[in-house]
């Protein structure tokens, strides 16, 4: 067993590429699902949109990295108003069951075969990131060593750049739920008729807040675009949505560093316990050794699961959450 | 919000009941000065007729009570005329507006403003910002203003009116608790001390008094009259008839969906299609020399 080599990578995940992304995407949804109530079950396909805007932009248009940074943005702020224009009005089930749709049908046309041109079908698109590395103030032998692990440069600034999104994007929401524009979000989180009736446009509201989680996660998108230098349809899954809720939850709803603790810690634990798991195979350990490496695949996902069961039972409102404001609901 | 019709120094209580003294006491009658008229008004919920008002006006700078048994559908007329439910057909003036169809977030700006029966203070919010809340036209509940800090001199003014208003309603005390840890009662001022921060010209409160313990009902019944006094046109749901007598100028009452009588709280009270309403038979008292105030028990008698 390689104590060393574990802890090095639990280092590494928790401060990588995954945690940078997820947590972008899950500061979103705290935006969305956290302040204003709205059930977003369609983050990866925001995340999808801002990925695959650079890569196009690059790669098929022939034109700069930053234009395709436009035009993730902007395809955001388009995805967001066509789901919540229908859908905002509705009660609250409605935009759940409209998002994970809509994300699903994204996914299948970046990677059907009629749109393989483009999108570059299953294979994704690769090649496009050499615009954002010319930004880079490291020097190629910049590497950074963690024990065993060695993260290189363009790693290195990725990570840079992406921390300090996640570092930008909580700004932005600790100034924004601290305004009066927090308090209108907040009401209608708990009730949108008493804010309706104190003269207040919920719908703008509610449409506001989609928006900018959705450029969040367009921001997590052209984050694991750059850092993994390639885009793939099966990466904006639904699963990924589902992580992002995870680790919101884990760190706390509606609490601004709820999602960058969370993403942490999830990160640090996940893949933490895939490394664990194969390290005491190969280092025969009693239980874990009967396994082979495929089921301890599965069973770090399963733990995953118990976690956060007992997470909703001993401490359902997160890490940093605030269990007086959920005793409030019992009322 | 003063108008132009309460130029003189006469109280405002004495001004309304001076203005209705002539109105004939028959259903749908017209009033000198309506700031709310209502024609045609009809909800329909599956096979059941909620509402439906043929007319009815609303003197401005008057208390009006709105009363009627269980299911009169007096909620439901409120839900129509405040935007926050759709009528099947009808058509109502707010200060000479046609505002059928608008909806309820503009009605109260337009300033008519509500309370709902099932309180709705947000209880994960604090007292204070519950109250901060009804403040009107907020720079920061702009989002670009909001994360520029452009709203703390505003918020400043906020605050020192929702603190006056909270003290006028006894809820100093309680401003930094949240909502939620609050009694029912007190859910019940806080939410007609935050309607009030909306500056509204015309206050719809929907039973303020159940669940007020008496020695508040009291003090709730000055506030209700102190409105009248700053201007403001009240109507109000309200099953107990003493407190109807003491304060309002004019009641209107409602049976299965229709406005089946009006008049000075007295008279109506004497009526009889009121009483077999309420009592839903005969009667040959008046229900005030029986004693009985109009609670909801006595209308399961
Ligand atoms: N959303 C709804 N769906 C179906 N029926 C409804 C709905 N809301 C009200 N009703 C019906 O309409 C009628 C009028 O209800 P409403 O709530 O307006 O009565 P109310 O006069 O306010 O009674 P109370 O004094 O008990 O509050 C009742 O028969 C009620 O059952
Ligand atoms: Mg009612």
């Amino acid at each position: 067993m390689d104590w060393g080599y574990i802890f090095a990578v639990m280092v590494t995940s928790a401060f990588g590429l995954q945690a940078i992304v997820f947590g972008l995407a899950a500061i979103g949804i705290n935006v969305q699902f956290g302040y204003t109530g709205l059930l977003n079950f369609g983050q990866a396909a925001f995340m999808a949109v801002g990925g695959y805007a650079v890569a196009v932009t690059v790669v098929e248009l022939g034109l700069s990295f930053w234009w395709g940074v436009l035009f993730g943005l902007i395809g955001a702020v388009l995805l967001a108003l066509l789901l919540g224009v229908p859908t905002l009005r509705l009660r609250a089930d409605y935009l759940a069951i409209v998002t994970i749709a809509a994300a699903e049908i994204i996914r299948l046309i970046l990677r059907s075969v009629a749109f393989k041109e483009i999108f570059g079908g299953s294979d994704g698109k690769q090649a496009f990131a050499d615009g954002f590395f010319e930004l880079s103030f490291l020097s190629a032998d910049a590497d950074l060593r963690i024990g065993p692990a060695v993260v290189n440069d363009r790693q290195l600034f990725t990570y840079i750049v992406g921390w300090s999104l996640v570092a930008l994007a909580c700004l932005v929401v600790w100034l924004l739920v601290r305004s009066p524009w927090g308090r209108v979000v907040k009401g209608i989180r708990e009730d949108e008729d008493a804010v309706r009736s104190l003269g207040k446009n919920v719908f703008v509201y509610k449409m506001q807040a989609l928006v900018l989680g959705g450029i969040f996660g367009a921001l997590a998108g052209f984050v694991t675009a750059v850092g993994a230098q390639n885009v793939n349809p099966d990466s904006f899954k639904t699963d990924a949505t589902f992580f992002a809720y995870a680790i919101l939850i884990l760190g706390g709803a509606a609490r601004v560093f709820g999602p960058v603790l969370g993403t942490v810690i999830f990160w640090a634990l996940f893949q933490g316990t895939d490394v664990f798991l194969r390290e005491g195979i190969d280092a025969g350990l009693p239980i874990i050794s009967l396994m082979d490496g495929t089921q301890a695949a599965v069973l770090r996902v399963m733990l995953v699961g118990l976690g956060l069961m007992l997470l909703m039972i001993y401490r359902p409102q997160g890490i940093l959450g605030d269990r007086r404001e959920l005793a409030l609901d019992a009322r | 919000m003063p108008d132009s019709a309460s130029t003189s120094a006469m109280p405002k209580h004495e001004e309304a009941v001076r203005f209705l003294a002539d109105v004939p006491r028959e259903p749908g009658v017209p009033k000198p000065d309506p700031i709310l008229v209502a024609d045609g008004v009809h909800r329909n919920f599956g096979g059941l007729t909620a509402v439906d008002v043929k007319h009815v006006e609303i003197q401005r700078g008057s208390i009006t009570a709105l009363v009627g048994p269980n299911g009169a559908g007096k909620t439901t007329f409120f839900n129509l005329l405040t935007g926050f439910d759709t009528p099947d057909s009808g058509s109502w003036l707010f200060n000479g507006k046609d505002i059928a169809g608008v909806p309820s977030y503009r009605v109260a700006r337009m300033g008519m403003v509500r309370t709902f029966q099932l309180t709705k203070a947000l209880s994960k919010m604090t007292v204070i910002d519950n109250m901060r809340l009804g403040g009107t036209n907020q720079v920061g509940e702009r989002m670009l203003q909001a994360i520029l800090g452009l709203w703390r001199g505003q918020e400043k003014t906020i605050t020192a009116k929702a603190d006056e208003l909270l003290s006028r309603f006894k809820l100093f005390e309680k401003r930094e608790d949240f909502a939620g840890s609050l009694s029912g009662g007190q859910r019940k001022l806080l939410e007609m001390a935050r309607a009030l921060m909306t500056d509204p010209t015309m206050v719809m409160l929907d039973e303020p008094m159940a669940g007020v313990n008496p020695a508040l009902t009291q003090s709730l019944l000055e506030h209700i009259k102190g409105l009248r006094e700053d201007g403001m046109t009240v109507l109000f749901v309200e099953h107990d008839m003493d407190v109807v007598r003491d304060i309002s100028d004019w009641v209107i009452v409602m049976a299965q969906g229709q406005v089946i009588a009006e008049g000075p709280p007295d008279e109506v009270m004497r009526n009889e299609a009121v009483i077999s309403a309420y009592l839903g038979g005969h009667h040959d008292k008046a229900l005030t020399d029986t004693g009985v105030s109009f609670t909801q028990e006595s209308s399961d008698s």
